[in-house]
């Protein structure tokens, strides 16, 4: 069974991040065989035109969403953390639309029934297809490794240059 | 139809209602979309010689066959179409961002507004519903506040927002349409033609699918044009941007600063692209679909214009700083958010202000003109205060917001020699007197002097031509790029992605193809270029132009470049431009007066519009 240490979800890097929604549309068309941003798993977020970001699921440890549901329609894979949703239960009702913190959960427009990130099997194809590479699939350990080898560059910048 | 959403639109503000016409697949075809539908749309729905400011000028909103996939820059673009109020002939400008994409997934490839409102108001457009909202509360407010606002409104903050600011609502014969905050369909003031017509906003929200004949082949290709797009073809757009554009056409002779007095500039390492990079831009952003993004956000970090914000490309730069003689970066971003926030075009705001500075040098104008402002080249912080002016239309804002053209003719006293334009629409950043091939493309350019219509500059800055003298038979080249360029602006690709397409025509044929299913050959392709030019042609000549409108600014023929450049002494001659334009319609397939010829009309497929050029051949 793996922990939250190990799984992997799509991340996005802001300082990379341009807003340009390929990964919107790939999404899309990987899911659903038509361009359509509405029915992507992962969101752009644009504020003030600098500030870009997409959003996608988290695989959050015992996920809220999960719990929110009162008909049991979503459940958490234990093998993958990814959150997965019976649309025969669904009815749309979005309680764990309002649980999920990060809006990684929309209703879809057809369908009237929630969908969720569930990373193309551990192979998301918008990090794939990201042109500024600002999207990974990464463990959050990771993450924080990245994040601490940054911040130290940044502190030993100067040095680093010498 | 694939790619297409096979729906056109039609909006009467006068009576609020709506109605929805098919697109036809043979007028797809032959039109393409973009600025070719809506050419096509104007030339059908409006009388010849209105009154651009008028009621019965339609506003033609359109898309392209690309809008709404995820072809990169093809996937987001839109074009407005109208009479141009500076010219009286084609107005056309194009946009990118996000807000063409909204309006294909809601399930159109073109809006003909037509009427007047009675009252301010903005239309709505939700998928099928369309409504006429009351715009009261946004009078006066910028594009930015006006798109937030309707955002709030409305209550879903995907919506995006088209929308004029207060000099469009002023009836600023410069006004643009401003989509997504920073981008604009800026040139040929089509913002006053929608402010004439009481339309405030056009806000969309598409929810529908759009789909592709081939996904598969599609995504394919797709996926190479994402390879290019890291490559040499648009590396300057993702690094320096377009203002790397200063120091190479100073190092030319081709930077025309001070209203064209000079053709190199002495600040050009102030305000060139390696200076702006280092220390003002702060985050590079790109547009929906777009896989090489250009869009250099810079924010002034100190100074009497501290935090401001805003875009920046070569052009708005150019023409507000050189070009006004103007070297202080702040106060050049400063001019650009101004005229993002009252919506008027930056390009044609800088070169009237350079206009308004060269009057006041020669006493045309005083300090009892300009309201005690020393309108001095140079003087930066009046710059800006100018810029203020004319989008607020007050003191001599109110007459300079009426264009070069016009502002120089109310201003009188030889102020004509000093209005740098061509039909009316203002110059560009080219000193076209030492760069001939680009010369006859700003002449022939049917929006008016634009380097965008034809991209003949680029022949001659690679030196692939002798810029400094025009040789018979090189018509052929401008005519070559001018019909790629209005098949670029068709399909609504955008033109910093030109590079990519490395077979030109037949890749874009073949993309075009997957896209739509329609199957078009590289020469169809083109041909379709070729009628959309001469269609444009053709609405020009309905509205009285002759030869004689295909000029060149007063300086750019009277004043040799005087510097001490390699283009030294170069000025383009009445004669010369003659002889270029007898080689360009003999090329073209036009008489001496520029008409074109009957059999040229029927070869392209435009025999219902033969009437126009009854009595004219």
């Amino acid at each position: 069974m793996s922990r939250i240490h190990a799984r992997k979800f799509v991340s996005d890097d802001p300082d990379k991040c341009v807003g340009c929604s390929v990964c919107e549309y790939i999404c899309s068309f990987e899911k659903e065989k038509t361009f359509n941003p509405l029915k992507s798993r992962i969101r752009v977020v644009r504020l003030d035109t600098t500030i870009n970001m997409s959003v996608a699921c988290r695989l959050c440890e015992d996920a809220p969403c999960v719990a929110a549901c009162p008909r049991d329609a979503l459940r958490q894979s234990e093998e993958t953390g990814v959150i997965i949703v019976d649309e025969d239960k669904c009815n749309g009702c979005g309680w764990c639309i309002e649980a999920c913190d990060y809006g990684a959960i929309m209703l879809h427009p057809d369908k009237k029934v929630v969908f969720i990130c569930d990373t193309c099997d551990g192979k998301p194809k918008c990090v794939e297809w990201c042109p500024e590479e600002a999207l990974s699939f990464i463990t959050k350990d990771v993450l924080a490794q990245k994040s601490r080898i940054s911040a130290v560059k940044k502190l030993f910048y100067e040095a680093l240059k010498t | 139809m694939f790619g297409y959403a096979g729906r056109i639109l039609r909006v009467n503000l006068s009576t609020g209602k709506t109605a929805i016409e098919p697109l036809k697949e043979e007028m797809a075809k032959k039109y393409i979309g973009g600025i070719g539908l809506g050419i096509r749309l104007l030339i059908d729905n409006s009388k010849p010689g209105i009154d651009p400011l008028s009621p019965e000028n339609p506003l033609i909103l359109t898309t392209g066959p690309f809008s709404g996939t995820v072809a990169p820059t093809g996937g987001n673009g839109h074009a407005f179409v109208a009479k141009s109020p500076l010219t009286n002939g084609v107005g056309e400008a194009k946009s990118h961002g996000f807000f063409g994409s909204e309006l294909k997934r809601a399930g159109y490839d073109a809006v003909i507004f037509e009427g007047k409102a009675e009252k301010p108001v903005y239309v709505w457009i939700d998928d099928d519903s369309v409504q006429l909202m009351d715009a009261k509360h946004f009078m006066g407010k910028s594009p930015q506040e006006t798109e937030d606002m309707i955002r709030e409104e409305l209550g879903d903050y995907y919506i995006r927002v088209a929308s004029i600011g207060l000099a469009g609502e002023k009836l600023s014969r410069i006004a643009c349409i401003i989509n997504d905050k920073t981008r604009a369909a800026g040139r040929c003031g089509l913002g006053a033609v929608m402010g004439s017509k009481n339309l405030k906003a056009i806000a969309v929200r598409g929810t529908k699918n759009v789909d592709v004949a081939k996904p598969e082949e599609f995504l394919e290709f797709v996926r190479v044009l994402h390879e290019r797009m890291k490559g040499p073809a648009t590396v300057k757009y993702r690094t320096l941007g377009t203002p790397q554009n200063v120091l190479v056409h100073n190092s030319l002779g081709a930077l025309p600063t001070r209203n064209f007095t000079n053709a190199i500039f002495e600040g050009a390492e102030k305000v060139s692209g390696e200076y702006l990079n280092e220390r003002f831009v702060e985050k590079i952003v790109g547009c929906s679909s777009c896989a090489m993004r250009c869009e250099h956000i810079t924010i002034v970090p100190e100074g009497p214009y501290k935090g401001t914000m805003a875009r920046v490309e070569y052009e708005p730069l150019w023409a507000l700083g050189p070009h006004c003689g103007v070297d202080r970066m702040d106060a050049i971003i400063k001019a650009i958010d101004l005229c993002n926030y009252y919506g008027i075009d930056a390009i044609s705001a800088g070169v009237i202000v350079g206009f308004a500075m060269d009057c006041y040098e020669h006493g045309i104008l005083t300090n009892d003109d300009t309201g005690g402002l020393d309108l001095k080249f140079g003087n930066a912080d009046e710059m800006v205060k100018v810029v203020e002016m004319i989008g607020k239309r007050e003191g001599l804002g109110d007459i300079l917001a009426e264009g070069v053209k016009r502002a120089a003719e109310i201003i009188g006293k030889g102020a004509e020699k000093y209005a740098n334009h061509i039909k009316g629409l203002e110059m560009t950043g080219y000193d076209i007197r030492g760069l001939k091939t680009a010369a006859l493309g700003y002449a022939v350019s049917f929006r008016g002097a634009d380097h965008n219509r034809h991209g003949a500059y680029a022949l001659d800055i690679s030196g692939k031509t002798n810029r400094f003298k025009f040789e018979k038979g090189r018509s052929k080249l401008v005519i070559e790029v001018e019909d790629l360029y209005t098949i670029i602006d068709s399909l609504i690709v955008c033109k910093f992605s030109r590079g990519v397409y490395y077979k030109g025509f037949d890749d874009l044929a073949q993309y075009y193809t997957l896209v739509t299913g329609i199957g078009v050959t590289a020469e169809e392709l083109r041909r379709a270029g070729e009628r959309i030019s001469n269609l444009a042609r053709l609405y020009n000549i309905r509205e009285g132009f002759t030869r004689k409108d295909d000029h060149l600014p007063i300086k750019v023929m009277s004043t040799p470049i005087p510097d001490e450049t390699v283009a030294k002494g170069q000025y383009v001659s009445q004669e010369e431009l003659d002889f270029m334009l007898d080689d360009y319609y003999e090329h073209r397939g036009w008489t001496r007066e520029g008409v074109p010829k009957l059999e040229k009309i029927k070869e392209l497929g435009l025999e219902d519009l033969a009437y126009v050029v009854e009595g004219k051949i």
